[in-house]
């Protein structure tokens, strides 16, 4: 068995496996099938410092080996999710960490500051890149200096460590992981859902209520594996792998490519135990090729 | 109620016509107790152009056999895939999924009136475990049940098993021609409640039906969804608590909490 512990900033974690913001709830809802305490990091459903409804029905739509989702970061705000979320999770043993999402500076660094003080949340994870709010995320996600300002403004007030989950559909998303670097990110994550859309050609109308969505799932794998060499080459920070990772060995190519760590997202859907699949596949993949930590197979990749 | 994952058995697939199947599927441990309205979703695979589960609603579940059976209108890639499993395909399941229709206590003095279980289309199917909770708790219920044609109405000498039976299909071929809401026995009786499972407009027209006679009326509804556990929110109906997924506050709701034009 080798060595799967991995650190990201002041955060350890006993395995390279995350489950990805929005795909896993607050983990309580996959107790039943998963042993939670084996993740590495429970990234909770994306917070928000106000009450958000989201977007209206429909918001998913399936689409060839992947899906779009328009949920909108419905969410009950970061006062509801301290008072009534956090002392549940609290009493849970596994690691979790808070996916924080905004739509102006102001918005992203109060909740920041406010999960800072949560003794059980050691990280958080800042969602600069939703695709699904008017206003929101995403316009600070696209521009180098807009990501700079907004990483700048939660550094000042978040003490733990700070990852910074980065939209794919950008011009260059190495310049953007550079820029939040910068500003003191202790990690990049990526990718968030590629922009896109689906249509009934039958009823003439798009399947999303909001028309575009998010696409995730296998069919985003190929594009968000280059992303990550890319932007692994281009930080000195941990790059955290996320899209399509359906299986062991995908989780496997994206360290090779330079990943630290995983994040699990639509796969939870089609099988809700594949976290723990995951984790034990890796540690197979590093008994079979002789690796004694898992540290060893990060930008692995003989090009 | 603990969610269990795992493999079932195909025991049968039964061609009931070109475009309904009722599959019937064993597993080795033995069935926890499950509720009428609950769901399974069901993993489809070896498909490349499904990936996401369905959510089928649970038909009947046949304790002595150990056996769950669900009927399933062949209607997309994903349903299509089911029908053509065979005899010994394994078939990995997530459930008991949802809430469900509520049950009279048991033990309470059945009502002088009857509970109205109606159900159009695939709707029928959480109908016939709805009903024979009601009878095992002592109910005589009355299924209103709806469809196109005479092929597409199944079960029904099981659902006579457990209560009255009224038919409606659109083309008269068996009962009662019309859509269920105008069956002639919404006039002659009347109803201590009312559950219903189907096609959205059949569901708001025995919603109007239910308001305008003061009856309580519950309906179960199919929006869809990704993960069958309230986790993803994607398939949230706008009630009057906000957005409610579905697949873990639902899919059955009470017509009051709905915002419906109705």
């Amino acid at each position: 068995m080798a060595d799967l512990s991995i650190k990201l900033g002041q955060l350890d974690m006993i395995n390279p496996v995350m489950t990805a913001s929005g795909t896993f709830g607050y983990g309580e809802e996959f107790a039943d099938l998963v042993d939670l305490s084996r993740i590495g990091c429970i990234i909770v459903k994306g917070t928000t410092l106000k009450h958000r409804e989201g977007n209206p029905y429909p918001r998913m739509a399936e689409t060839p080996q992947g899906m779009l989702n328009a949920v909108g970061l419905q969410n009950k705000g970061v006062d509801y999710f301290i008072q009534h979320i956090y002392p549940r999770l609290k009493a849970i043993p596994a690691t979790f960490c808070v996916n924080v999402a905004g739509s102006s500076i102001e918005d992203y660094s109060l909740a920041a500051q406010m999960i800072d003080d949560l003794d059980h949340i050691p990280a958080i994870e800042l969602n600069i890149s939703c695709p699904n709010v008017k206003q929101g995320g995403m316009s600070f996600g696209v521009k180098p200096d807009c990501a700079a300002e907004v990483v700048a403004a939660v550094r000042k007030v978040y003490h733990k460590t700070l990852i910074v989950k980065l939209s794919p559909n950008v011009t260059d998303i190495a310049e953007i992981a550079r820029a939040v670097e910068a500003e003191g990110a202790d990690a990049v994550s990526l990718i968030n859902t590629l922009m896109g859309m689906a249509v009934d050609a039958e009823t003439r109308r798009p399947l999303l209520s909001t028309v575009t969505g998010g696409l995730s799932g296998p069919a985003v794998k190929p594009v968000a594996l280059r992303m990550v060499w890319q932007v692994a080459k281009a930080v000195k920070v941990p790059v955290v792998g996320i899209g399509g990772i359906m299986n062991a060995t995908d989780a496997v190519e994206f360290m090779l490519a330079g990943a630290s760590a995983v994040e699990i997202g639509t796969a939870n859907f089609v099988d809700p135990s594949v976290t723990m699949k995951v984790v034990d596949g890796i540690d197979e993949y590093l008994d079979r090729h002789g690796y004694k930590s898992v540290r060893e197979i990060i930008g692995a990749l003989e090009v | 109620m603990k969610k269990i994952l795992s493999d079932f058995i195909v025991s049968e697939n039964i061609h009931l016509n070109d475009h309904y199947i009722l599959l019937k599927l064993t597993t080795e441990a033995p069935l926890p107790d499950m509720l009428p309205g609950q769901f399974v979703e069901v993993r489809i695979d070896n498909t490349p152009e499904v990936m996401l589960r369905r959510p089928i609603s649970i038909n009947f579940v046949d304790k002595a056999n150990n056996m769950l059976w669900l009927l399933i209108h062949l209607i997309g890639k994903g349903t299509f895939h089911l029908g053509t499993l065979r005899q010994g395909d394994k078939l990995n399941l997530l459930f008991p999924l949802g809430n469900s229709f509520s049950l009279p206590d048991s033990g309470t003095a059945p009502h002088d009136k009857p509970f109205l279980l109606v159900g159009g289309g695939a709707g029928i199917a959480p109908m016939l475990l709805l009903g024979q909770l009601l009878a095992e708790r002592g109910y005589r219920p009355t299924f209103l049940l709806g469809a196109r044609n005479k092929e597409d109405l199944f079960e029904l000498e099981q659902f006579a098993s457990y209560g009255d039976v009224c038919l409606s299909t659109e083309d008269g071929s068996l009962g009662e021609k019309g859509f269920v809401t105008q069956h002639s026995v919404l006039e002659k009786q009347t109803f201590a409640r009312i559950y219903s499972c189907g096609p959205k407009p059949m569901m708001m027209a025995v919603a109007r039906y239910a308001k305008f006679h003061g009856i309580e009326c519950e309906v179960s509804l199919e929006n869809k969804m990704a993960c069958g556990l309230g986790a993803c929110l994607c398939c949230v109906e706008d009630t009057k608590e906000g957005n409610q997924c579905v697949c873990k506050e639902g899919p059955v709701f009470n017509i009051n909490q709905l915002k419906w034009q109705i």
